[in-house]
Protein backbone atom coordinates (compact mmCIF):
# COMPACT_ATOMS: atom_id res chain seq x y z
CA UNK A 1 0.00 0.00 0.00
CA UNK A 2 1.73 3.52 -1.08
CA UNK A 3 0.81 5.91 1.17
CA UNK A 4 0.34 8.27 -1.55
CA UNK A 5 -2.51 11.07 -1.93
CA UNK A 6 -5.54 10.08 -3.48
CA UNK A 7 -7.80 13.42 -2.54
CA UNK A 8 -6.66 16.96 -1.75
CA UNK A 9 -9.64 19.19 -1.42
CA UNK A 10 -8.15 22.81 -0.45
CA UNK A 11 -10.05 25.94 0.99
CA UNK A 12 -14.07 24.31 -0.09
CA UNK A 13 -16.61 26.45 -0.09
CA UNK A 14 -19.70 25.55 -0.56
CA UNK A 15 -23.47 26.97 -0.95
CA UNK A 16 -26.94 26.68 -2.11
CA UNK A 17 -27.90 29.75 -3.74
CA UNK A 18 -27.37 32.30 -0.74
CA UNK A 19 -26.78 30.10 2.21
CA UNK A 20 -23.25 29.52 2.51
CA UNK A 21 -22.91 25.80 3.73
CA UNK A 22 -19.04 24.67 3.65
CA UNK A 23 -16.63 27.29 5.22
CA UNK A 24 -13.11 26.59 4.01
CA UNK A 25 -12.28 22.99 4.65
CA UNK A 26 -9.22 21.53 3.69
CA UNK A 27 -9.55 17.26 3.50
CA UNK A 28 -7.20 14.66 2.53
CA UNK A 29 -7.84 11.00 1.78
CA UNK A 30 -4.54 9.21 1.24
CA UNK A 31 -4.64 5.45 -0.61
CA UNK A 32 -5.71 2.52 1.49
CA UNK A 33 -7.33 4.87 4.26
CA UNK A 34 -10.88 4.98 5.94
CA UNK A 35 -12.14 8.34 7.20
CA UNK A 36 -14.79 8.45 9.21
CA UNK A 37 -16.67 11.95 8.56
CA UNK A 38 -19.04 12.68 11.59
CA UNK A 39 -20.88 15.74 12.96
CA UNK A 40 -24.99 16.42 13.68
CA UNK A 41 -27.21 16.90 11.32
CA UNK A 42 -27.18 19.89 8.85
CA UNK A 43 -23.14 20.56 9.91
CA UNK A 44 -22.42 19.57 6.17
CA UNK A 45 -21.42 16.15 5.64
CA UNK A 46 -23.14 15.27 2.59
CA UNK A 47 -22.58 19.16 0.66
CA UNK A 48 -18.82 18.21 1.41
CA UNK A 49 -19.01 14.89 0.38
CA UNK A 50 -21.00 16.34 -3.03
CA UNK A 51 -18.54 19.07 -3.50
CA UNK A 52 -15.70 16.53 -4.09
CA UNK A 53 -18.04 14.38 -6.07
CA UNK A 54 -18.72 17.34 -8.72
CA UNK A 55 -22.32 17.20 -8.05
CA UNK A 56 -22.64 20.58 -6.19
CA UNK A 57 -19.28 22.55 -7.63
CA UNK A 58 -17.03 24.80 -5.01
CA UNK A 59 -17.47 28.15 -5.28
CA UNK A 60 -14.15 28.46 -3.74
CA UNK A 61 -11.39 26.08 -3.16
CA UNK A 62 -9.67 23.26 -5.40
CA UNK A 63 -10.14 19.38 -5.83
CA UNK A 64 -7.62 16.92 -6.71
CA UNK A 65 -7.53 13.45 -7.50
CA UNK A 66 -4.15 12.07 -7.59
CA UNK A 67 -3.04 15.58 -8.32
CA UNK A 68 -5.39 16.25 -11.28
CA UNK A 69 -7.52 19.29 -10.95
CA UNK A 70 -11.16 18.56 -11.02
CA UNK A 71 -12.76 20.89 -9.35
CA UNK A 72 -15.14 21.85 -11.28
CA UNK A 73 -15.61 18.68 -13.17
CA UNK A 74 -18.83 17.02 -14.20
CA UNK A 75 -19.63 14.31 -11.92
CA UNK A 76 -19.13 11.46 -14.19
CA UNK A 77 -15.09 12.48 -14.64
CA UNK A 78 -14.71 12.50 -10.65
CA UNK A 79 -16.44 8.76 -11.26
CA UNK A 80 -14.02 7.43 -13.65
CA UNK A 81 -11.37 8.91 -11.57
CA UNK A 82 -12.24 5.97 -9.06
CA UNK A 83 -14.03 7.61 -7.21
CA UNK A 84 -17.36 5.52 -5.97
CA UNK A 85 -20.95 6.96 -4.35
CA UNK A 86 -22.94 5.27 -2.31
CA UNK A 87 -25.48 8.48 -1.49
CA UNK A 88 -28.11 9.07 1.19
CA UNK A 89 -31.38 7.48 0.28
CA UNK A 90 -29.30 4.56 -2.02
CA UNK A 91 -30.55 5.79 -5.60
CA UNK A 92 -30.93 2.21 -6.57
CA UNK A 93 -32.59 2.22 -10.51
CA UNK A 94 -35.89 0.81 -9.38
CA UNK A 95 -37.04 0.11 -13.06
CA UNK A 96 -34.27 -1.87 -13.53
CA UNK A 97 -33.92 -5.83 -12.43
CA UNK A 98 -30.93 -6.18 -9.66
CA UNK A 99 -28.71 -7.62 -12.54
CA UNK A 100 -29.16 -4.75 -14.68
CA UNK A 101 -28.16 -2.06 -12.44
CA UNK A 102 -25.16 -4.30 -11.27
CA UNK A 103 -24.56 -4.77 -15.03
CA UNK A 104 -24.89 -1.00 -15.90
CA UNK A 105 -22.29 0.04 -14.04
CA UNK A 106 -19.69 -2.28 -14.10
CA UNK A 107 -16.25 -1.89 -15.79
CA UNK A 108 -12.58 -1.67 -14.87
CA UNK A 109 -11.36 0.81 -12.51
CA UNK A 110 -9.13 3.91 -13.35
CA UNK A 111 -6.48 2.13 -13.48
CA UNK A 112 -7.88 -0.80 -15.66
CA UNK A 113 -8.19 -3.31 -12.58
CA UNK A 114 -11.32 -6.18 -12.90
CA UNK A 115 -10.69 -7.13 -9.50
CA UNK A 116 -14.92 -6.53 -9.33
CA UNK A 117 -16.42 -9.12 -11.68
CA UNK A 118 -20.30 -9.63 -11.07
CA UNK A 119 -19.20 -13.21 -9.52
CA UNK A 120 -17.61 -11.57 -7.04
CA UNK A 121 -20.00 -8.99 -6.00
CA UNK A 122 -22.57 -11.78 -5.42
CA UNK A 123 -20.20 -13.98 -3.03
CA UNK A 124 -19.68 -10.77 -1.61
CA UNK A 125 -23.65 -10.10 -1.55
CA UNK A 126 -25.30 -14.00 -1.66
CA UNK A 127 -28.95 -12.46 -0.66
CA UNK A 128 -28.61 -10.28 -3.64
CA UNK A 129 -27.72 -13.78 -6.40
CA UNK A 130 -31.07 -14.71 -4.72
CA UNK A 131 -32.82 -12.00 -5.82
CA UNK A 132 -30.80 -11.83 -9.33
CA UNK A 133 -34.05 -10.86 -11.19
CA UNK A 134 -36.28 -8.97 -9.24
CA UNK A 135 -36.50 -5.55 -9.67
CA UNK A 136 -35.02 -3.01 -8.06
CA UNK A 137 -38.21 -1.99 -6.48
CA UNK A 138 -38.96 -5.07 -4.77
CA UNK A 139 -35.78 -5.45 -3.04
CA UNK A 140 -36.09 -4.85 1.49
CA UNK A 141 -33.90 -1.94 2.34
CA UNK A 142 -30.78 -4.05 3.45
CA UNK A 143 -30.92 -5.85 -0.04
CA UNK A 144 -31.11 -1.98 -1.55
CA UNK A 145 -28.22 -0.61 0.51
CA UNK A 146 -26.09 -4.12 -0.22
CA UNK A 147 -27.17 -3.42 -4.30
CA UNK A 148 -25.75 -0.05 -3.85
CA UNK A 149 -22.69 -1.09 -2.38
CA UNK A 150 -22.08 -3.93 -4.92
CA UNK A 151 -23.00 -1.82 -8.16
CA UNK A 152 -20.57 0.67 -7.29
CA UNK A 153 -18.09 -2.47 -6.12
CA UNK A 154 -18.13 -3.31 -10.13
CA UNK A 155 -16.95 0.14 -11.26
CA UNK A 156 -13.58 -0.86 -9.35
CA UNK A 157 -12.96 1.99 -7.32
CA UNK A 158 -10.06 3.81 -5.55
CA UNK A 159 -12.12 5.30 -2.87
CA UNK A 160 -16.08 4.18 -1.56
CA UNK A 161 -17.64 7.43 -0.61
CA UNK A 162 -20.89 5.81 1.88
CA UNK A 163 -23.50 8.31 3.18
CA UNK A 164 -25.39 6.94 5.74
CA UNK A 165 -25.41 3.39 4.58
CA UNK A 166 -26.45 1.62 7.67
CA UNK A 167 -29.35 4.09 8.06
CA UNK A 168 -33.21 2.90 8.87
CA UNK A 169 -31.76 -0.72 8.77
CA UNK A 170 -32.30 -3.29 11.11
CA UNK A 171 -29.48 -3.89 13.75
CA UNK A 172 -29.01 -7.58 12.18
CA UNK A 173 -28.62 -6.03 8.44
CA UNK A 174 -26.61 -2.82 9.55
CA UNK A 175 -23.70 -5.22 11.37
CA UNK A 176 -24.05 -7.43 8.23
CA UNK A 177 -23.05 -3.89 6.07
CA UNK A 178 -20.72 -3.53 8.73
CA UNK A 179 -18.87 -6.78 8.45
CA UNK A 180 -19.05 -6.30 4.18
CA UNK A 181 -17.04 -2.52 4.82
CA UNK A 182 -14.22 -4.34 7.16
CA UNK A 183 -14.35 -6.87 3.95
CA UNK A 184 -13.92 -4.16 1.69
CA UNK A 185 -11.11 -2.53 3.52
CA UNK A 186 -8.91 -5.47 3.91
CA UNK A 187 -8.54 -5.49 -0.17
CA UNK A 188 -6.85 -2.09 0.44
CA UNK A 189 -9.78 0.08 -1.29
CA UNK A 190 -9.86 3.68 1.02
CA UNK A 191 -13.60 4.68 1.96
CA UNK A 192 -15.11 7.76 3.67
CA UNK A 193 -17.55 6.48 5.64
CA UNK A 194 -20.34 8.84 6.73
CA UNK A 195 -22.61 7.40 9.57
CA UNK A 196 -24.72 8.38 12.78
CA UNK A 197 -23.18 5.06 14.47
CA UNK A 198 -20.27 6.40 16.36
CA UNK A 199 -18.59 3.14 17.48
CA UNK A 200 -19.00 1.06 14.28
CA UNK A 201 -17.26 4.02 12.88
CA UNK A 202 -14.36 4.38 15.11
CA UNK A 203 -14.11 0.63 15.02
CA UNK A 204 -13.58 0.48 11.23
CA UNK A 205 -11.74 4.45 10.82
CA UNK A 206 -7.90 5.25 10.21
CA UNK A 207 -8.93 8.91 11.13
CA UNK A 208 -12.28 11.00 11.86
CA UNK A 209 -13.31 14.24 10.71
CA UNK A 210 -15.88 16.41 12.90
CA UNK A 211 -18.02 18.72 11.16
CA UNK A 212 -20.04 21.74 13.10
CA UNK A 213 -21.40 24.57 10.63
CA UNK A 214 -19.06 23.63 7.55
CA UNK A 215 -15.60 23.62 9.34
CA UNK A 216 -13.45 20.89 10.57
CA UNK A 217 -13.46 20.57 14.81
CA UNK A 218 -11.72 17.64 14.97
CA UNK A 219 -9.54 15.80 12.80
CA UNK A 220 -7.56 12.60 14.38
CA UNK A 221 -7.46 8.65 15.22
CA UNK A 222 -10.34 7.00 16.77
CA UNK A 223 -8.20 6.81 20.04
CA UNK A 224 -7.21 10.36 20.40
CA UNK A 225 -10.99 10.76 19.71
CA UNK A 226 -12.25 8.70 22.78
CA UNK A 227 -10.25 9.73 24.48
CA UNK A 228 -11.51 13.77 24.24
CA UNK A 229 -15.49 12.67 25.95
CA UNK A 230 -15.99 16.33 25.67
CA UNK A 231 -15.61 16.68 21.76
CA UNK A 232 -17.95 13.70 21.60
CA UNK A 233 -20.51 14.82 23.73
CA UNK A 234 -20.82 18.66 22.23
CA UNK A 235 -20.34 17.83 18.64
CA UNK A 236 -22.16 13.76 18.13
CA UNK A 237 -24.28 14.37 21.32
CA UNK A 238 -22.48 10.39 22.71
CA UNK B 1 -66.33 -6.03 -47.44
CA UNK B 2 -64.74 -9.61 -48.61
CA UNK B 3 -62.26 -11.38 -47.47
CA UNK B 4 -59.97 -9.16 -49.79
CA UNK B 5 -60.76 -6.33 -49.03
CA UNK B 6 -60.72 -7.38 -45.28
CA UNK B 7 -57.16 -8.52 -45.77
CA UNK B 8 -55.98 -5.56 -47.96
CA UNK B 9 -56.96 -3.32 -45.17
CA UNK B 10 -55.62 -4.91 -42.49
CA UNK B 11 -52.56 -5.22 -44.01
CA UNK B 12 -53.26 -0.97 -44.89
CA UNK B 13 -54.10 -0.26 -41.03
CA UNK B 14 -50.49 -2.47 -39.75
CA UNK B 15 -48.44 -0.43 -41.52
CA UNK B 16 -49.54 3.01 -41.23
CA UNK B 17 -49.87 1.64 -37.36
CA UNK B 18 -45.75 0.91 -37.76
CA UNK B 19 -44.87 3.91 -39.40
CA UNK B 20 -46.61 6.10 -36.65
CA UNK B 21 -44.85 3.94 -33.98
CA UNK B 22 -41.29 4.40 -35.65
CA UNK B 23 -42.55 8.57 -34.84
CA UNK B 24 -43.92 7.70 -31.99
CA UNK B 25 -41.47 5.97 -30.09
CA UNK B 26 -38.66 8.67 -30.21
CA UNK B 27 -41.55 10.91 -29.23
CA UNK B 28 -42.47 8.92 -25.86
CA UNK B 29 -38.37 8.37 -25.74
CA UNK B 30 -37.46 11.70 -25.38
CA UNK B 31 -40.36 12.25 -22.69
CA UNK B 32 -39.95 9.59 -20.91
CA UNK B 33 -36.28 9.60 -20.54
CA UNK B 34 -35.53 13.57 -20.74
CA UNK B 35 -38.88 14.22 -19.53
CA UNK B 36 -38.92 17.10 -22.41
CA UNK B 37 -42.18 17.52 -24.86
CA UNK B 38 -41.14 17.76 -28.32
CA UNK B 39 -43.73 19.72 -30.78
CA UNK B 40 -41.16 19.94 -33.18
CA UNK B 41 -40.68 15.90 -33.88
CA UNK B 42 -43.77 15.56 -36.55
CA UNK B 43 -41.08 18.23 -38.44
CA UNK B 44 -38.57 15.71 -38.43
CA UNK B 45 -40.74 13.03 -39.87
CA UNK B 46 -41.62 15.68 -42.99
CA UNK B 47 -37.85 17.13 -43.18
CA UNK B 48 -37.34 13.34 -44.08
CA UNK B 49 -39.84 13.17 -46.24
CA UNK B 50 -38.34 16.20 -48.21
CA UNK B 51 -34.77 14.43 -47.89
CA UNK B 52 -36.13 11.34 -49.60
CA UNK B 53 -37.62 13.56 -52.49
CA UNK B 54 -34.53 15.84 -52.95
CA UNK B 55 -32.02 12.96 -52.44
CA UNK B 56 -33.55 10.57 -54.32
CA UNK B 57 -33.43 13.28 -57.39
CA UNK B 58 -29.89 14.61 -56.33
CA UNK B 59 -28.25 10.91 -56.36
CA UNK B 60 -30.47 9.75 -58.65
CA UNK B 61 -31.85 6.61 -56.58
CA UNK B 62 -33.74 5.80 -53.13
CA UNK B 63 -31.40 3.52 -52.15
CA UNK B 64 -28.57 6.09 -51.79
CA UNK B 65 -30.28 8.62 -50.37
CA UNK B 66 -31.66 6.48 -47.76
CA UNK B 67 -28.64 6.08 -45.72
CA UNK B 68 -27.62 9.61 -46.62
CA UNK B 69 -30.70 10.69 -45.80
CA UNK B 70 -30.49 8.96 -42.15
CA UNK B 71 -26.79 10.17 -41.51
CA UNK B 72 -27.96 13.33 -42.03
CA UNK B 73 -30.95 13.03 -39.64
CA UNK B 74 -28.74 11.98 -37.12
CA UNK B 75 -26.36 14.60 -37.29
CA UNK B 76 -29.22 17.01 -37.30
CA UNK B 77 -30.47 15.48 -34.12
CA UNK B 78 -27.27 15.98 -32.12
CA UNK B 79 -27.06 19.93 -33.38
CA UNK B 80 -30.63 20.11 -31.93
CA UNK B 81 -30.02 18.68 -29.30
CA UNK B 82 -26.61 20.67 -28.43
CA UNK B 83 -28.27 23.89 -29.52
CA UNK B 84 -31.88 23.83 -27.83
CA UNK B 85 -32.89 20.43 -26.54
CA UNK B 86 -30.12 19.76 -23.43
CA UNK B 87 -31.57 23.11 -22.17
CA UNK B 88 -34.77 21.92 -21.22
CA UNK B 89 -34.32 19.34 -19.10
CA UNK B 90 -35.07 21.23 -16.15
CA UNK B 91 -37.51 23.45 -17.36
CA UNK B 92 -40.93 23.30 -17.33
CA UNK B 93 -43.18 22.07 -19.85
CA UNK B 94 -44.50 25.46 -20.92
CA UNK B 95 -41.22 26.53 -21.78
CA UNK B 96 -40.29 22.82 -23.51
CA UNK B 97 -43.57 23.49 -25.65
CA UNK B 98 -42.55 27.07 -26.24
CA UNK B 99 -39.04 26.04 -27.59
CA UNK B 100 -40.52 23.04 -29.45
CA UNK B 101 -43.15 25.25 -31.08
CA UNK B 102 -40.60 27.46 -32.43
CA UNK B 103 -38.73 24.89 -34.34
CA UNK B 104 -41.78 23.73 -36.06
CA UNK B 105 -42.02 27.50 -37.36
CA UNK B 106 -38.47 27.23 -38.35
CA UNK B 107 -38.88 24.15 -39.83
CA UNK B 108 -41.61 24.78 -41.44
CA UNK B 109 -40.02 28.35 -42.92
CA UNK B 110 -36.64 26.28 -43.94
CA UNK B 111 -38.27 23.92 -46.05
CA UNK B 112 -40.29 26.60 -47.63
CA UNK B 113 -36.90 28.36 -48.34
CA UNK B 114 -35.48 24.64 -49.56
CA UNK B 115 -37.84 23.36 -51.49
CA UNK B 116 -40.60 25.56 -51.83
CA UNK B 117 -44.76 24.66 -50.68
CA UNK B 118 -45.79 21.93 -53.64
CA UNK B 119 -46.74 19.08 -53.23
CA UNK B 120 -44.23 15.94 -54.75
CA UNK B 121 -44.14 12.56 -55.00
CA UNK B 122 -41.67 10.15 -54.87
CA UNK B 123 -41.17 6.91 -56.68
CA UNK B 124 -41.12 3.51 -55.45
CA UNK B 125 -38.03 2.32 -55.92
CA UNK B 126 -37.91 0.07 -58.77
CA UNK B 127 -36.62 -3.20 -56.77
CA UNK B 128 -40.08 -2.97 -55.29
CA UNK B 129 -42.15 -1.67 -57.69
CA UNK B 130 -44.13 -4.80 -57.96
CA UNK B 131 -47.75 -6.36 -56.57
CA UNK B 132 -48.37 -9.24 -55.04
CA UNK B 133 -51.76 -10.87 -56.68
CA UNK B 134 -54.67 -11.42 -54.20
CA UNK B 135 -57.32 -12.58 -56.50
CA UNK B 136 -57.80 -11.57 -60.74
CA UNK B 137 -58.52 -7.80 -59.80
CA UNK B 138 -57.25 -7.14 -56.10
CA UNK B 139 -53.58 -7.12 -55.46
CA UNK B 140 -51.13 -5.91 -52.64
CA UNK B 141 -47.51 -3.85 -53.54
CA UNK B 142 -44.36 -5.10 -52.85
CA UNK B 143 -43.47 -1.92 -51.43
CA UNK B 144 -45.92 -1.65 -48.07
CA UNK B 145 -44.85 -5.08 -47.61
CA UNK B 146 -41.19 -4.57 -47.22
CA UNK B 147 -42.08 -0.95 -45.49
CA UNK B 148 -43.96 -2.97 -42.80
CA UNK B 149 -41.11 -5.57 -42.74
CA UNK B 150 -38.55 -2.45 -42.24
CA UNK B 151 -40.55 -1.21 -39.35
CA UNK B 152 -41.17 -4.27 -37.60
CA UNK B 153 -36.89 -4.99 -38.14
CA UNK B 154 -36.42 -1.53 -36.36
CA UNK B 155 -38.91 -2.10 -33.34
CA UNK B 156 -37.28 -5.25 -32.79
CA UNK B 157 -34.23 -3.70 -32.76
CA UNK B 158 -35.01 -0.61 -30.55
CA UNK B 159 -36.85 -3.64 -27.84
CA UNK B 160 -33.07 -5.52 -27.86
CA UNK B 161 -30.82 -1.95 -27.57
CA UNK B 162 -33.23 -0.99 -24.73
CA UNK B 163 -33.95 -3.90 -23.00
CA UNK B 164 -31.12 -6.18 -23.36
CA UNK B 165 -27.95 -4.32 -23.59
CA UNK B 166 -25.76 -2.10 -21.31
CA UNK B 167 -26.58 1.16 -23.26
CA UNK B 168 -30.03 0.37 -22.84
CA UNK B 169 -29.27 -0.29 -19.07
CA UNK B 170 -27.72 3.22 -18.89
CA UNK B 171 -30.73 4.69 -20.77
CA UNK B 172 -33.39 3.30 -18.70
CA UNK B 173 -31.30 4.21 -15.22
CA UNK B 174 -31.05 7.80 -16.68
CA UNK B 175 -34.19 8.43 -17.35
CA UNK B 176 -34.55 7.12 -13.68
CA UNK B 177 -32.39 9.22 -11.59
CA UNK B 178 -30.16 11.12 -13.80
CA UNK B 179 -27.55 11.95 -10.71
CA UNK B 180 -26.85 8.68 -9.40
CA UNK B 181 -26.27 7.44 -13.18
CA UNK B 182 -23.95 10.18 -13.68
CA UNK B 183 -22.11 9.42 -10.33
CA UNK B 184 -21.61 5.73 -11.54
CA UNK B 185 -19.16 7.86 -14.28
CA UNK B 186 -21.87 7.73 -16.93
CA UNK B 187 -21.59 10.61 -19.04
CA UNK B 188 -25.42 11.44 -19.20
CA UNK B 189 -24.87 14.49 -21.47
CA UNK B 190 -23.67 12.53 -24.12
CA UNK B 191 -26.03 9.42 -23.46
CA UNK B 192 -29.19 11.98 -24.03
CA UNK B 193 -27.71 13.63 -27.06
CA UNK B 194 -27.69 9.98 -28.82
CA UNK B 195 -31.44 9.33 -27.68
CA UNK B 196 -32.48 12.22 -28.86
CA UNK B 197 -30.35 11.80 -32.26
CA UNK B 198 -32.01 8.41 -32.64
CA UNK B 199 -35.41 9.84 -31.31
CA UNK B 200 -34.94 12.23 -34.40
CA UNK B 201 -33.50 9.77 -36.78
CA UNK B 202 -36.57 7.20 -36.41
CA UNK B 203 -39.22 9.78 -37.50
CA UNK B 204 -36.82 11.31 -40.19
CA UNK B 205 -36.49 7.42 -41.66
CA UNK B 206 -40.19 7.24 -41.16
CA UNK B 207 -40.64 10.24 -43.29
CA UNK B 208 -38.46 8.75 -45.55
CA UNK B 209 -39.66 5.25 -46.49
CA UNK B 210 -43.13 7.04 -46.24
CA UNK B 211 -42.68 9.14 -49.03
CA UNK B 212 -43.38 6.46 -51.68
CA UNK B 213 -46.32 5.51 -50.34
CA UNK B 214 -47.89 8.68 -49.55
CA UNK B 215 -47.65 12.57 -51.24
CA UNK B 216 -44.63 14.66 -49.82
CA UNK B 217 -46.53 18.10 -48.62
CA UNK B 218 -46.20 20.82 -46.22
CA UNK B 219 -48.13 19.97 -43.82
CA UNK B 220 -47.57 16.52 -43.02
CA UNK B 221 -45.49 16.85 -39.86
CA UNK B 222 -48.31 18.38 -38.11
CA UNK B 223 -50.88 16.12 -39.26
CA UNK B 224 -48.33 12.90 -37.93
CA UNK B 225 -47.57 15.00 -34.63
CA UNK B 226 -50.92 14.93 -33.91
CA UNK B 227 -51.88 11.61 -34.48
CA UNK B 228 -48.61 10.40 -32.64
CA UNK B 229 -49.34 12.24 -29.62
CA UNK B 230 -52.35 10.39 -29.64
CA UNK B 231 -50.42 7.00 -29.94
CA UNK B 232 -48.18 8.22 -26.88
CA UNK B 233 -50.81 9.58 -24.84
CA UNK B 234 -52.96 5.72 -25.15
CA UNK B 235 -49.57 3.77 -24.87
CA UNK B 236 -48.88 5.40 -21.95
CA UNK B 237 -46.57 8.14 -21.52
CA UNK B 238 -42.72 6.85 -22.10
CA UNK B 239 -43.67 3.49 -22.62
CA UNK B 240 -42.37 2.00 -25.69
CA UNK B 241 -44.08 -1.14 -25.35
CA UNK B 242 -47.23 0.72 -24.80
CA UNK B 243 -46.27 3.15 -28.46
CA UNK B 244 -46.04 0.06 -30.21
CA UNK B 245 -49.89 -1.42 -29.17
CA UNK B 246 -51.36 2.29 -29.42
CA UNK B 247 -49.86 2.38 -33.04
CA UNK B 248 -51.42 -0.72 -34.25
CA UNK B 249 -54.54 0.37 -32.69
CA UNK B 250 -54.51 3.60 -34.33
CA UNK B 251 -53.53 2.16 -37.41
CA UNK B 252 -56.36 0.24 -37.39
CA UNK B 253 -59.31 2.12 -36.41
CA UNK B 254 -57.97 5.01 -38.40
CA UNK B 255 -57.83 2.74 -41.88
CA UNK B 256 -61.22 0.75 -40.91
CA UNK B 257 -62.84 3.93 -39.46
CA UNK B 258 -62.29 5.07 -43.04
CA UNK B 259 -63.81 2.22 -45.29
CA UNK B 260 -66.37 0.95 -42.33
CA UNK B 261 -70.23 2.54 -43.22
CA UNK B 262 -71.62 2.75 -39.69
CA UNK B 263 -75.18 2.74 -39.01
CA UNK B 264 -76.50 4.04 -35.22
CA UNK B 265 -79.93 4.53 -35.14
CA UNK B 266 -80.68 4.46 -38.69
CA UNK B 267 -78.51 7.33 -39.10
CA UNK B 268 -75.60 6.73 -41.73
CA UNK B 269 -71.94 7.67 -40.32
CA UNK B 270 -70.01 8.13 -43.38
CA UNK B 271 -66.33 7.34 -43.88
CA UNK B 272 -65.65 11.54 -44.19
CA UNK B 273 -66.78 12.06 -40.18
CA UNK B 274 -64.29 8.93 -39.76
CA UNK B 275 -61.40 11.36 -39.18
CA UNK B 276 -63.13 11.47 -35.66
CA UNK B 277 -62.51 7.69 -35.33
CA UNK B 278 -59.24 8.00 -33.52
CA UNK B 279 -60.05 10.53 -31.24
CA UNK B 280 -63.20 8.79 -29.94
CA UNK B 281 -61.01 5.86 -29.51
CA UNK B 282 -58.57 7.43 -27.39
CA UNK B 283 -61.40 9.27 -25.23
CA UNK B 284 -62.68 5.46 -24.41
CA UNK B 285 -59.03 4.69 -24.15
CA UNK B 286 -58.64 7.04 -21.46
CA UNK B 287 -61.73 6.83 -19.83
CA UNK B 288 -61.26 3.63 -19.48
CA UNK B 289 -57.29 3.34 -18.31
CA UNK B 290 -56.57 7.33 -17.70
CA UNK B 291 -52.45 6.00 -17.12
CA UNK B 292 -52.52 4.58 -20.98
CA UNK B 293 -52.65 1.01 -22.34
CA UNK B 294 -49.79 -0.54 -20.79
CA UNK B 295 -48.47 1.66 -17.99
CA UNK B 296 -48.31 0.18 -14.53
CA UNK B 297 -49.68 2.19 -11.97
CA UNK B 298 -47.37 3.08 -9.82
CA UNK B 299 -47.79 3.80 -5.89
N1 LIG C 1 -30.58 21.30 -1.45
C1 LIG C 1 -30.37 22.17 -0.42
N2 LIG C 1 -30.78 23.45 -0.52
C2 LIG C 1 -30.57 24.33 0.49
N3 LIG C 1 -29.97 24.02 1.63
C3 LIG C 1 -29.53 22.76 1.79
C4 LIG C 1 -29.71 21.77 0.77
N4 LIG C 1 -29.18 20.61 1.20
C5 LIG C 1 -28.70 20.87 2.42
N5 LIG C 1 -28.90 22.14 2.78
C6 LIG C 1 -28.47 22.79 4.04
O1 LIG C 1 -27.06 22.73 4.11
C7 LIG C 1 -26.63 22.39 5.40
C8 LIG C 1 -25.74 21.17 5.34
O2 LIG C 1 -26.51 20.05 4.90
P1 LIG C 1 -25.92 18.61 4.68
O3 LIG C 1 -26.95 17.82 4.00
O4 LIG C 1 -24.60 18.73 4.06
O5 LIG C 1 -25.77 18.13 6.17
P2 LIG C 1 -25.37 16.70 6.73
O6 LIG C 1 -24.24 16.92 7.65
O7 LIG C 1 -25.20 15.74 5.62
O8 LIG C 1 -26.67 16.35 7.57
P3 LIG C 1 -27.47 14.98 7.77
O9 LIG C 1 -26.80 14.27 8.88
O10 LIG C 1 -28.82 15.45 8.14
O11 LIG C 1 -27.43 14.24 6.49
C9 LIG C 1 -27.88 22.21 6.23
O12 LIG C 1 -28.10 23.38 6.98
C10 LIG C 1 -28.98 22.01 5.22
O13 LIG C 1 -30.18 22.56 5.69
MG1 LIG D 1 -26.24 14.12 4.99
Amino acid sequence: MSDGTLIEARGIHAYYGASHVLHGIDFVVRRGETIGLMGRNGMGKTTLLKSILGLLPPRAGSVRVRGIDLTRAAPFRVARAGIAYVPEGRGIFPNLSVKENLVMAARPGHDGRTEWTLDRAFDTFPRLRERINHGGQQLSGGEQQMLTIARVLLTNPDLLILDEATEGLAPLVAQEIWRILHQIRETGISSIIVDKNFSAVSAISDRNIILVKGQVVFEGDSDTLRAQPETLRAHLGV
Amino acid sequence: MDTYTFLIQLLNGIQYGLLLFLVASGLTLIFGIMGVINLSHGSFYMVGAYLAWSLSQHLGSFWIALPTGIVLSVALGMLLEWLFIKHLYRRDHLQQVLLTYGLILIFSELRSILWGDDVHSVAVPALLAGSIPLTEMLSYPVYRLWLSLVCVILAGLMYYLIQHTKLGMMIRAGASNREMTQSLGINIDVLYRSVFALGVALAAFAGMIAAPVSSVFPGMGNQVLIVCFVVVVIGGIGSVKGAMAAALLIGLVDTFGKVVEVEIGGLRILPELAGMSIYVFMAIVLLWRPEGLLVRRQH
